[in-house]
C-alpha cells in the first residue's frame, strides 16, 4: 500500500513538472520581450520613439550621438526585397517540383539537400559568398566594393529556400488527392492539373512559407553582416553597402558601453526586430491553420 | 438495498457528447456469472454503455456523465481508483490492438503496471490467462516474439489473455468478432462460453445470432435508450417492443 | 499553345529552379573541401592557436563548441520533451495549450541575434554568470527548444491513439501509459529532434556573439564559468576581423564545422527514415 502511495506522489510531481515545462516556454517568449525592454527602455527617456524609428542617421559614437534607424530599416528592407524576389518564385517553383513532379526516389534525395541546406551555418553561408560572390559582383558591374545589398540578397535567397520550399512542398503534398484525380479525369494535363488545381488549393500554405522565408531573412545576422558591406546610410539601389538591423547589433554589441545609450539603442533594435518577427510568424501561423483546415 | 447477485447496478445514467444526448435514462442490472449481451443498430449507444462501465468514457474529451453505477454496490467514480476500476473490469475491442511488443508482454502488462516483478508469477500469469483463452497451445513457444506476428483471431485472443492476466471480475468486449473470420469468430463464442463461469460477461455485438447463441439475457438499445431488456430467448420469441422485433426480424438496423 | 508542350516548357522551368536550390549545396560543399583539405592535419584539430591565430590548430574553438553543444542539449531536452508531453498527453485543446503552441511559434521565429540580446541580458548580467559556457549554453538551449518541442510533439502524435487506450484500459495510470505505452515508440523521433538540435546550436554564431565568444582564447576552457572560444565565431574572426589568415586555414575551419553540423544533420535524416521504415502500426 505504501507503495502506491509513494508511486502516486512521483506521479504527482512528475505531471507538475510536465505542465510547468510546457508554461516555460510561453514564460521565454514573455522574458525574452521583458529583457528586451528593460535593457533597452532607457533610451526613450532622451529619445523620442519617433526620432528613434524615423531620424535619418545613425552615428552611434559620435558627439552627441544619434540613433536614427531608418537607414537601418531600409538596410534590412531592401536586403529583404531583394532576397524575397529571387527565392520566392524558385522556391515555389521546386516546391511544386518536388511535390507534383519529381518521381519518389528523386523526391526523398532532393529533400533531404534541403534539408541539408537549411542545415548549413550562417556563418559559413556568409564565408562563401564574401569570398566568392563578392568578388564576382564587383567585377560583374565594375564597382569599388562586391559587398553590396546584392551580395546579401543572393545569399540570404538561398538561405530563405528552405523554408520556403519545405513548407510550401508540404502545403502541396495536404492537397486532397481528390482534386488531382477530379482534373486529370475531366482531361486536363498533369501541368495544367498541378498549376491550376493544386497550387491554387495551397495557396495559403504557400503564402505561410513566403512569410516564413522572409521572417528568416529578416532575422539572419552573421551571412548578411559579412556580405553587405555595412555602410549604415539610407541606401539608393542594390550596388551599394549596406547595414542592416541584425548586424548592427552583433557588429556594435561588442563595442558599447553596458548601460550607456548605445547599449540601449542596440536593445531597442532588439525589440523591434522581436516585434516584426512576431507579427510575421503569427500571421503565417494564421495561414498555416487556414490551409489545415 | 444491494442485491450480491447484482455485479454491476447502473442507475439513472446519462451521457453527453458536448450537446448531443448519446445515452439516457438508463437503469439496469447485470448479474454476476451471466453474459449479458447488448444489441443495436449502429449509434444506439451500446459502446458508450461498455466504455462508461470501465470509465474509458472519461478519454472522450467532451463527454459528462451523471447518474450512478455500482459496481459490487460501490460507486466506480466515487467509491474507487479508476485504475481499480479497469482491472476489475477488463475489455476488449473491436478490432484486435496489441502493443506492439511480445506475446509475453502483452500479457503481463497490467501486472507490470502494477508493480508486480516476481518472474514466477508473471510466467505462471501468462500460462493461466492463455490456457484461459484458449490460445496457450498456438503460442507457447514463441512467447517472446511479436504479438504483431500473431493472426486476426490469435490477437483477439490474446487481447483476451491480456485482461484475463490481472485477473479481473467482469470482462467487457465490444463486438469482438466483427473483424474475423466465422472459425475465429466460433472460437472467441466457444471462449465466452467457458469464461463466464468465472467471470461476469458484458458483450455488445451487432450480430444478432450472435447474440442468440451466448447471451443469457440482452439488452436492445436504439438511440441511446435502452427499449427493453429481458432474459435472450423470451426477447427473440416474444419481444415486448415492436421496434425490437423489428430490429431483430432485420427490418432496420 | 499545345498544351502538352506547355507541360514540357513548364516541367523543364520547374526543374531549372529546383536545380538552382540544390546545386548550391553541392557547390559550396565542393569548395569548401577542394580549398579546405589540405588544411585538415592532426596538429590543426589537436592543437592550440599560436601567433595570434595565424598558426596552429584550432582545438580550443572545437571544444568549445562542444561544451556549448552539450550544456544547450542538457538544458533544453528534458524541458523541450516535457512540454511536449504536455502539449500531446495532458492539454486538451484549451486556451493554455493555444497559448503554449504560439508561444513555440514565436520562439522558432525569434531572430537568433536577440537570442543573443536576451542572454545577454538574462543570463550575462542579470544573473551575474558573465560571457561564459554557461550563459552561451543555457542562450542556445532556449535557441532550440522550439526545434526539440516540435519534433518531439511530432514523435509523440506519431504513436497511435489506441496504445493509450489499451493501455489506460489495463489499468495503467496515466504517466504509466505514457512512460511504458507512448514514449518508448516516439523515442526516435525525440532523438531525430535533439541531433537537429545539436546541430542548430553548434552552427550558430548570433547567440555566441556576447554571451560567450572569446576572441582569441589559447587556452582550454576550465570551468562552466570560463568563456571560450567557438567554431563559427572563429570563422567569423579569422575572415573578417584578423587580416593575413592564409586562406586554406579559414577554409579548413569551415570544413570542420560544416562537417560537423552536416554529419549531425545526416544522422537525423538517416535515424528518422529509418525510423519511418520499420514501424508497423
Amino acid at each position: 500500500m505504501k507503495s502506491v502511495q509513494a508511486r502516486k506522489l512521483k506521479e504527482w510531481v512528475i505531471e507538475k513538472s510536465i505542465l510547468l515545462s510546457g508554461i516555460f516556454s510561453v514564460v521565454f517568449v514573455l522574458l525574452i520581450f521583458l529583457f528586451l525592454l528593460r535593457e533597452g527602455f532607457s533610451l526613450f527617456r532622451g529619445e523620442s520613439v519617433i526620432d528613434f524609428l524615423f531620424g535619418k542617421s545613425w552615428y552611434p559614437i559620435s558627439d552627441p550621438p544619434r540613433f536614427g534607424i531608418l537607414p537601418l530599416i531600409l538596410g534590412s528592407l531592401l536586403v529583404t526585397l531583394g532576397a524575397a524576389a529571387i527565392s520566392v518564385p524558385i522556391g515555389i517553383a521546386a516546391a511544386l517540383f518536388i511535390a507534383e513532379i519529381a518521381p519518389l526516389r528523386l523526391r526523398e534525395a532532393l529533400k533531404a539537400g534541403i534539408e541539408l541546406l537549411a542545415a548549413i551555418p550562417s556563418v559559413v553561408i556568409g564565408f562563401i559568398g564574401m569570398i566568392t560572390l563578392g568578388p564576382w559582383i564587383k567585377n560583374l558591374f565594375n564597382i569599388p566594393t562586391g559587398l553590396t545589398a546584392l551580395t546579401g540578397s543572393v545569399t540570404l535567397a538561398f538561405m530563405a529556400m528552405p523554408t520556403i520550399v519545405s513548407i510550401a512542398e508540404d502545403a502541396i503534398t495536404a492537397v486532397p488527392r481528390q482534386y488531382r484525380e477530379a482534373a486529370i479525369a475531366m482531361g486536363a494535363t498533369q501541368w495544367q492539373t498541378t498549376w491550376r488545381i493544386v497550387a491554387r488549393a495551397a495557396r495559403p500554405g504557400m503564402l505561410a512559407a513566403v512569410m516564413l522565408g522572409i521572417g528568416r531573412v529578416i532575422g539572419e545576422t552573421m551571412a548578411v553582416m559579412m556580405v553587405t558591406g555595412n555602410a549604415a546610410v539610407i541606401p539608393t539601389g542594390f550596388l551599394q553597402p549596406v547595414r542592416t538591423l541584425t548586424a548592427t547589433i552583433a557588429a556594435e554589441m561588442g563595442e558599447s558601453v553596458q548601460g550607456g545609450p548605445h547599449y540601449a539603442a542596440l536593445f531597442a533594435i532588439g525589440i523591434v526586430l522581436f516585434i516584426i518577427t512576431f507579427l510575421i510568424n503569427g500571421v503565417a501561423d494564421l495561414f498555416l491553420h487556414r490551409s489545415r483546415r | 438495498m444491494v442485491n450480491p447477485q447484482h455485479k454491476f447496478s447502473v442507475r439513472n445514467f446519462n451521457v453527453h457528447y458536448d450537446h448531443f444526448s448519446a445515452l439516457r435514462n438508463l437503469n439496469l442490472e447485470i448479474n454476476a456469472n451471466e453474459i449479458f449481451t447488448v444489441i443495436g443498430p449502429a449509434n444506439s449507444g451500446k459502446t458508450t454503455f461498455l466504455n462508461s462501465l470501465n470509465r474509458l468514457i472519461d478519454l472522450v474529451p467532451a463527454s459528462r456523465c451523471s447518474g450512478e453505477i455500482l459496481l459490487d454496490g460501490i460507486d466506480i467514480r466515487a467509491g474507487m481508483e479508476v485504475e481499480t476500476l479497469r482491472r476489475k473490469v477488463g475489455i476488449v475491442f473491436a478490432l484486435p490492438l496489441p502493443l506492439p511488443i511480445s506475446i509475453f508482454e502483452n500479457v503481463v502488462f497490467g501486472l507490470r503496471m502494477q508493480g508486480v516483478r516476481d518472474l514466477r508469477r508473471l510466467n505462471q500469469a501468462v500460462e493461466r490467462s492463455l490456457r484461459e483463452s484458449y490460445l496457450w497451445d498456438e503460442v507457447k513457444d514463441r512467447l517472446s516474439t511479436p504479438a504483431m506476428n500473431l493472426s486476426g483471431g490469435q490477437q483477439q485472443r490474446l487481447c483476451t489473455a491480456r485482461i484475463l492476466a490481472g485477473q479481473p471480475d467482469v470482462l467487457l468486449f465490444d463486438e469482438p468478432t466483427s473483424g474475423l473470420d466465422p472459425i475465429s469468430t466460433a472460437r472467441i463464442e466457444e471462449t465466452l462460453l467457458i469464461l463466464k463461469k468465472k467471470y461476469t460477461v458484458v458483450l455488445v455485438t451487432n450480430n444478432v445470432a450472435q447474440a442468440a447463441r451466448v447471451g443469457e439475457r440482452t439488452a436492445f438499445f436504439l438511440m441511446g435508450e435502452m427499449i427493453e431488456v429481458s432474459e435472450t430467448g423470451k426477447m427473440f420469441t416474444t419481444p415486448a417492443d415492436t421496434r425490437t422485433g423489428d430490429y431483430i426480424t432485420g427490418k432496420f438496423g | 499553345m499545345d498544351p502538352r508542350r506547355s507541360q514540357k516548357i513548364a516541367f523543364a522551368v520547374l526543374l531549372l529552379a529546383t536545380l538552382l536550390v540544390v546545386l548550391p549545396v553541392v557547390v559550396i560543399l565542393a569548395i569548401i573541401v577542394a580549398k579546405g583539405a589540405s588544411a585538415i592535419s592532426w596538429d590543426f584539430l589537436f592543437s592550440m592557436p599560436r601567433e595570434g591565430m595565424s598558426a596552429g590548430g584550432i582545438l580550443p574553438a572545437i571544444l568549445g563548441t562542444l561544451y556549448l553543444v552539450l550544456g544547450a542539449v542538457i538544458f533544453a531536452v528534458p524541458l523541450g520533451v516535457m512540454a511536449a508531453i504536455y502539449l500531446v498527453e495532458y492539454s486538451s485543446d484549451n486556451r493554455m495549450s493555444r497559448l503554449v503552441k504560439l508561444a513555440i511559434v514565436n520562439l522558432a521565429g525569434v531572430p537568433s541575434v536577440v537570442y543573443g540580446l536576451f542572454g545577454l541580458g538574462i543570463f550575462v548580467t542579470f544573473f551575474g554568470f558573465g560571457a561564459s559556457i554557461l550563459s552561451g549554453s543555457l542562450t542556445l538551449g532556449i535557441m532550440i527548444l522550439p526545434v526539440i518541442i516540435t519534433s518531439s510533439r511530432e514523435a509523440l502524435e506519431s504513436v497511435p491513439k489506441h496504445f493509450r487506450t489499451v493501455s489506460l484500459s489495463l489499468g495503467a495510470s496515466r504517466w504509466q501509459t505514457i512512460r511504458h505505452s507512448v514514449l518508448p515508440h516516439a523515442l526516435p523521433g525525440i532523438l531525430t529532434g535533439m541531433i537537429l538540435g545539436l546541430g542548430r546550436a553548434a552552427g550558430e554564431t548570433a547567440p555566441i556573439l556576447f554571451t560567450v565568444a572569446a576572441f582569441y582564447l589559447p587556452r582550454l576552457p576550465q570551468s562552466v564559468f570560463d568563456q571560450s572560444m567557438a567554431l563559427p565565431y572563429h570563422l567569423y574572426v579569422i575572415s573578417t576581423q584578423v587580416p593575413g589568415i592564409a586562406e586554406n586555414v579559414r577554409y579548413g575551419t569551415a570544413l570542420v564545422l560544416l562537417t560537423l553540423v552536416l554529419l549531425l544533420n545526416l544522422a537525423a535524416i538517416v535515424l528518422r527514415s529509418r525510423f519511418r521504415r520499420k514501424k508497423k502500426w
